[in-house]
């Protein structure tokens, strides 16, 4: 909310300056956003007078004036405004000036051979309008000399504060005159005296008061109207013009001046209908479903039977409590006029303007809440302004409804401000702040809370006052109690694995993404579509919570590739929304070159699935999953090559990992020409670790040495390697330790695979009678495969 | 016997000129069974021993010298030829080899393990909660109900309707639901951290849809706004390692606490980038108050036997405080060139001892 100094002091009696009043201001509470002074690059240009206008001897549009600017000898200047003549006051810039209009800067200069010492200034020039066709023309009694800034009002600095949902009463220049005031800063003016009237007080008026009612006691509980008729709707007087236009409002017209005037001082939004365009009396009503206005914003909304509005007996004339209607606007011509004061239910303002997607001035106000007790007072200050700048004859006043007016009181113990707040404030001092706030304190602190402070509905909020207007910056740090000790651990099993992983993967030259949460409904669909999908995502890229974390990096992956990376190897730890839950799981993409081509390895060498399996065992190692007996299964699912991915899983049903290249045309979904392996981790799938102490089983490394045996086999085809090293290795579970294929090739059909055999004698060495024993079932269990030994 | 002379003196010219093989030979023809040397030493047994005494040595040093020269020769000659096929294996030391790249812990994630290694010395743990939420946790909980303007602050992403009509879905805007997951399930005293994405539908320079954020939660006996700064005093400090941190609490309003306080963190401009620390200039980093009675009672609490603080504040902003980053869009873009410069090495692990910096 913005508001100038100047405006502020009608309700504050201070001497503080700019820089107090704005620090005051942010330390109670109301952020100052930013100050602005728009006299300041005006300072250097002055009131003068043209004393005499003669033409330039060498340009016909030109004049050479003769200018006094109070202070010394008349300066020559040229000018080529047709209104410039001898006697004109008007706003001369000296040499050294900028003119805001185009940052240039004055300087004695000649202008055609005449010499020049400045510029008189059009309005345009000065930023003050978009008049151009001449120079600005003062009153012939405006001071020569002074500055211009000075005199026109125009060092009055612009004050813009960001106002919390919760202080309704400082939408209004009054209510933060009041905060400021209780905060120490001078004292607040009686509002008769800040509207230069004895007493605010009804204004009484001839007959009766205006046909208005509330047939919407929940959405408007009271409707208050005068009427005044006669009146002439001209400009707004200039103290009124100039207030609203410092503060970026534009002067429209005398009646809609005071509403908008009113709203800013008091935080009291107001609506003036013009009566001749109304239809009977106006009534606070419930819309009828479909029902339309066109609101003076010029767009029309379509309205429903929750939303309260102002009709007539034709027409919605009003969205009430948010926006004015087009039709009953006043204008040039209006002379008769029904003032509307009433007060909307919060409630029913916010799901309005949500539902319209419509926030006004009014609504910010209703929507916090308005005084529920200053619907008189808003009416005659209203009535009291039409009649002083418009004329006219006031009716009688209409009180249609009551607002809600309930005394509100707590029960508060002043002990709170340092149980609670942490500072010990003096019960008396506490008193006055309150009392300064409006809050009545009796002697039992039983605070009954001011009309203008629906926010405030407990102890705490009591405290919050205290401790804020006293100074929240004097509360002392106090340190949290420390268990005795050393820190103890805080980080769950979960936790800890994750972080294990993430560091892990990194370790392994896997760089770690984070990509968004959610993603096309082309990128789902690639994997197999997601749960979840936003009502009001903020564009259709955005639109689907994330199935699988690998699509995300597949984007990240084709735009490193597009800038010119030549490996990806990224990783992301993070969850996938699945319908019944959010699973922890890590993603992991390879694509573009494994190894870049180099005078060691020749050509550049891509990424296969074997990469992928390695990444997928290793991480799980690495999270403590038993590698070892992991089962390799197929169908990882048709995001996936179909002859080169799989599963790793733990029994049949546990799925750990699923690794591999993926299948070209999930590639292609994310623009990704080469090959592309990935490994897909369910965290939460691993299980976790069993024993909890710190003790590890025993152990002695063994005695005699390893002895290692090869076997060579033609296999069947389809024989999987797993299954081949299996069965081997549990030929003779006492002797063999490992096994594993070291040699692979294929030649006419025929398919060879070697496997190394790990035997581990326990207490006494293998003997050749021993060794031929484990060999016997070890070609045995492999032949049982359809695998012979080669000679 | 100065035949004895000569003899040495031809043996040791023929080994100082002789190749490996010749060596050999000059060995079996001096010092082999029927060689020269080996026969003058059959000699000496038949010589008287005056003789011996005096022939004797003169023959013992000659087949010393000669084994001397054969060996010194031999062990030359084998350095000789080593040394030149060493000289055939040069290579160029130059030429570049592959460092397998190194992997890179992102930032969010290196500054969420700082802050977890901070509050665990603290006393506090980390607590998660999901990040599609329901509008009771995310809002009414949180003494938000559906008309209030503050919710009109939060720009939330919405699910569609469930079909029990119970419970609105929405992506949470704020990790405070994790407060009120924490308060139902756990009995106080409660000290945790909450950090994890959040979600608002906003974007532009200094805004993305998804971001993160980390909640603090303490409720106990007794706790009060001077706890409250305090922990934020301690952690900044801890955060940033530096002993010259400045807080400034501003009174402000969040539904959820009462009293509210927004506070900033003082910095100083040092070769044009902020550094914090000091109070020449004043940003705003944190969220705060203590927890609003209507929200501990919310969550099956007493209010009058329980009170505390809560916290909130985005965790890519202290990333980017702490490591100088000035784009946030770039930390959710995966590119590799950012990741390499502003990621973190795996080992790079907080730790109280070693600092939580990186």
């Amino acid at each position: 909310m913005k508001f100038t100094l100047n405006w502020l002091r009608e309700h504050l009696d201070t001497s503080a300056d700019l820089d107090t009043i704005v620090e005051a201001l942010t330390r109670v509470g109301l952020e100052v956003e930013g100050v602005d002074n728009p006299g300041e690059k005006l300072a250097a240009f002055k009131v003068a007078r043209v004393l005499t206008a003669e033409r330039h001897p060498q340009a016909d549009k030109l004049q050479v004036l003769t200018v006094d600017t109070g202070d010394g000898a008349p300066l020559q200047v040229v000018c080529g405004a047709p209104n410039a003549r001898a006697g004109l006051v008007g706003v001369l810039g000296l040499p050294g000036a900028i003119v805001p209009a185009n940052g240039m800067e004055l300087k004695v200069s000649a202008i055609r051979g005449v010499e020049s010492n400045g510029m008189m200034c059009s309005t345009r020039e000065l930023e003050l309008g978009d008049d151009h066709d001449g120079i600005i023309e003062l009153p012939a009694d405006a001071p020569v000399g002074t500055t211009f800034p000075d005199y026109a009002g125009l060092n009055d600095p612009v004050i813009d504060v960001s106002i919390t949902p919760n202080r309704q009463d400082c939408m209004g220049v009054r209510g933060i005159a009041r905060d400021l005031a209780a905060a120490g800063l001078g004292t607040l003016k009686p509002l008769a005296q800040v509207y230069r009237v004895e007493a605010i007080a009804p204004v009484a008026g001839e007959g009766p008061g205006p046909d208005v009612r509330t047939d919407d006691t929940a959405g408007c509980p009271a409707f208050y109207g005068q009427e005044v008729r006669g009146v002439i709707n001209g400009a707004a007087p200039e103290w009124m013009r100039r207030f609203l236009t410092a503060i970026g409002q534009k002067p429209i017209s005398v009646l809609v001046d005071i509403t908008n005037f009113v709203s800013v001082d008091l935080g009291r939004p107001l609506h003036v209908y013009d009566k001749a365009k109304l239809s009977g009396g106006l009534v606070a009503r419930r819309a009828k479903a479909g029902e339309q206005v066109l609101a003076l914003n010029g767009k029309t909304y379509m309205l429903d039977e929750t939303m309260t509005v102002i009709a007539d007996d034709v027409a919605v004339h009003d969205i009430g409590g948010i926006m004015g209607g087009e039709h009953s606007g006043v204008s040039e011509t209006t002379t008769d006029v029904v003032i509307e004061c009433a007060y909307f239910d919060p409630d029913h303002i916010a799901r309005t303007g949500q539902k319209l997607g419509l926030t006004s001035d009014a609504r910010q106000r209703f929507e916090r809440g308005v005084d529920p007790a200053f619907l008189d007072d808003g009416l005659a200050i209203a009535t009291k302004l039409v009649l002083d700048h418009c004329g006219g004859t006031p009716s009688g006043i209409t009180r249609a409804g009551e607002p809600p007016l309930e005394p509100r009181a707590i029960k508060y113990d002043p002990s709170r401000a340092e149980t609670l707040g942490g500072l010990a404030v003096a019960p008396e001092r506490q008193r006055n702040i309150l009392e300064r706030l409006g809050f009545a304190v009796d002697a039992d602190w039983q605070v009954t809370v001011p009309t203008w402070r629906r926010d405030i509905d407990g102890a705490a909020d009591l405290v919050e006052e205290v401790i804020r207007i006293e100074g929240i910056d004097k509360v002392q740090p106090v340190p949290l109690d420390r268990a005795p000790g050393v820190a103890r651990p805080t980080a769950t099993p979960e936790q800890k694995l994750e972080r294990k992983l993430r560091r892990a993967a990194a370790s392994r030259g896997l760089d770690e993404a984070v990509t968004w949460s959610f993603l096309s409904q082309a990128e789902a669909d690639a994997f197999g579509g997601g749960a979840w999908s936003l009502a009001n995502p903020i564009s259709e890229d955005l639109k689907v919570m994330r199935p699988s974390l690998l699509p995300g990096l597949l984007s990240a992956a084709a735009r490193n590739l597009n800038r010119g990376v030549g490996s990806v190897r990224l990783f992301e730890l993070g969850r996938r929304y699945l319908a019944e839950a959010e699973r922890p799981t890590l993603g992991v993409v390879l694509a573009g070159d494994r190894r870049p081509r180099g005078w060691q390895v020749g050509k550049a060498q891509g990424f296969d699935a074997f990469d992928a399996k390695a990444e997928a065992l290793a991480l799980l190692a690495a999270a403590g999953a038993p590698v070892d007996n992991l089962q390799v299964m197929g169908d990882a699912g048709e995001t996936w090559h179909p002859g080169q991915s799989g599963t790793l899983r733990l029994g049949p049903k546990t799925v750990l990992a699923a690794f591999g290249m993926l299948h070209p045309s999930t590639a292609k979904t994310f623009d990704l020409d080469g090959p592309v392996a990935a490994v897909e981790l369910y965290i939460d799938a691993i299980p976790g670790k069993r024993s909890a102490g710190f003790m590890r089983p025993a152990y002695a490394p063994p005695a005699l040495q390893a002895v290692k045996r090869d076997f060579a086999f033609t296999v069947p085809a389809g024989l999987t390697a797993d299954a081949l090293t299996r069965a081997v290795r549990g030929s003779d579970k006492a002797a063999i330790t490992a096994a594993r294929v070291f040699d692979l090739f294929e030649r006419d059909g025929v398919k060879s695979m070697a496997i190394e055999v790990t035997l581990q004698p326990s207490d006494k060495s293998f003997t050749d009678a021993d060794l031929k024993a484990v060999a016997d079932k070890v070609v045995a269990a492999a032949t049982k495969l359809g695998a012979t030994l080669r000679g | 016997m100065s035949d004895l002379d000569q003899l040495q003196r031809d043996l040791l010219a023929a080994i100082g000129s002789a190749d490996l093989a010749g060596l050999e030979d000059i060995r079996v023809s001096a010092l082999g069974k029927s060689g020269s040397v080996t026969g003058l030493l059959k000699t000496l047994g038949g010589m008287s021993p005056e003789e011996r005494q005096t022939t004797g040595p003169r023959i013992h040093a000659l087949r010393e010298a000669v084994t001397e020269a054969l060996t010194g020769r031999k062990a030359g000659l084998e350095r000789e030829a080593l040394d030149a096929r060493l000289a055939g294996e040069t290579l160029d030391m130059t030429l570049p080899v592959d460092v397998p790249a190194a992997g890179t812990v992102h930032p969010v994630s290196q500054v969420m393990d700082e802050l977890a290694e901070i509050f665990a010395d603290l006393g506090f743990a980390v607590a998660t909660g999901p990040e599609i939420e329901d509008d009771w946790h995310n809002f009414t909980a949180l003494n938000i109900p559906e008309s209030h303007p503050a919710r009109a602050m939060h720009d939330t992403f919405y699910l569609p309707d469930q079909p029990d009509g119970e419970r609105k879905m929405l992506l949470r805007t704020h990790t405070s639901p994790v407060q009120i997951r924490t308060m139902v399930d756990q009995q106080p005293p409660i000290r945790i951290i909450a950090p994890g994405r959040t979600y608002r539908s906003d974007s532009d320079a200094t805004h993305t849809p998804m971001f993160h954020q980390v909640e603090g939660l303490v409720i106990d006996k007794g706790i009060t706004l001077g706890h409250l700064k305090w922990t934020l005093e301690t952690f900044l400090k801890a955060y940033f390692e530096r002993d010259d941190i400045v807080l400034r609490l501003r009174p402000s309003y969040f539904p959820f606490t009462e009293p509210s306080a927004e506070v900033d963190v003082g910095y100083t401009i040092q070769n044009g980038k902020r550094a914090i620390g000091g109070s020449d200039h004043w940003m705003e980093v944190l969220g705060s108050g203590m927890v609003h009675p209507k929200v501990i009672a919310a969550c099956g609490l007493d209010p009058d036997e329980w009170q505390g603080f809560a916290f909130g504040c985005g965790i890519d902003r202290l990333a980017m405080l702490k490591y100088g980053m000035d784009d946030l869009r770039a930390f959710f873009d995966g590119d590799i060139r950012w990741l390499k410069h502003y990621g973190f090495a795996a080992l790079d692990v907080p730790t109280l001892s070693g600092g939580v910096g990186a």
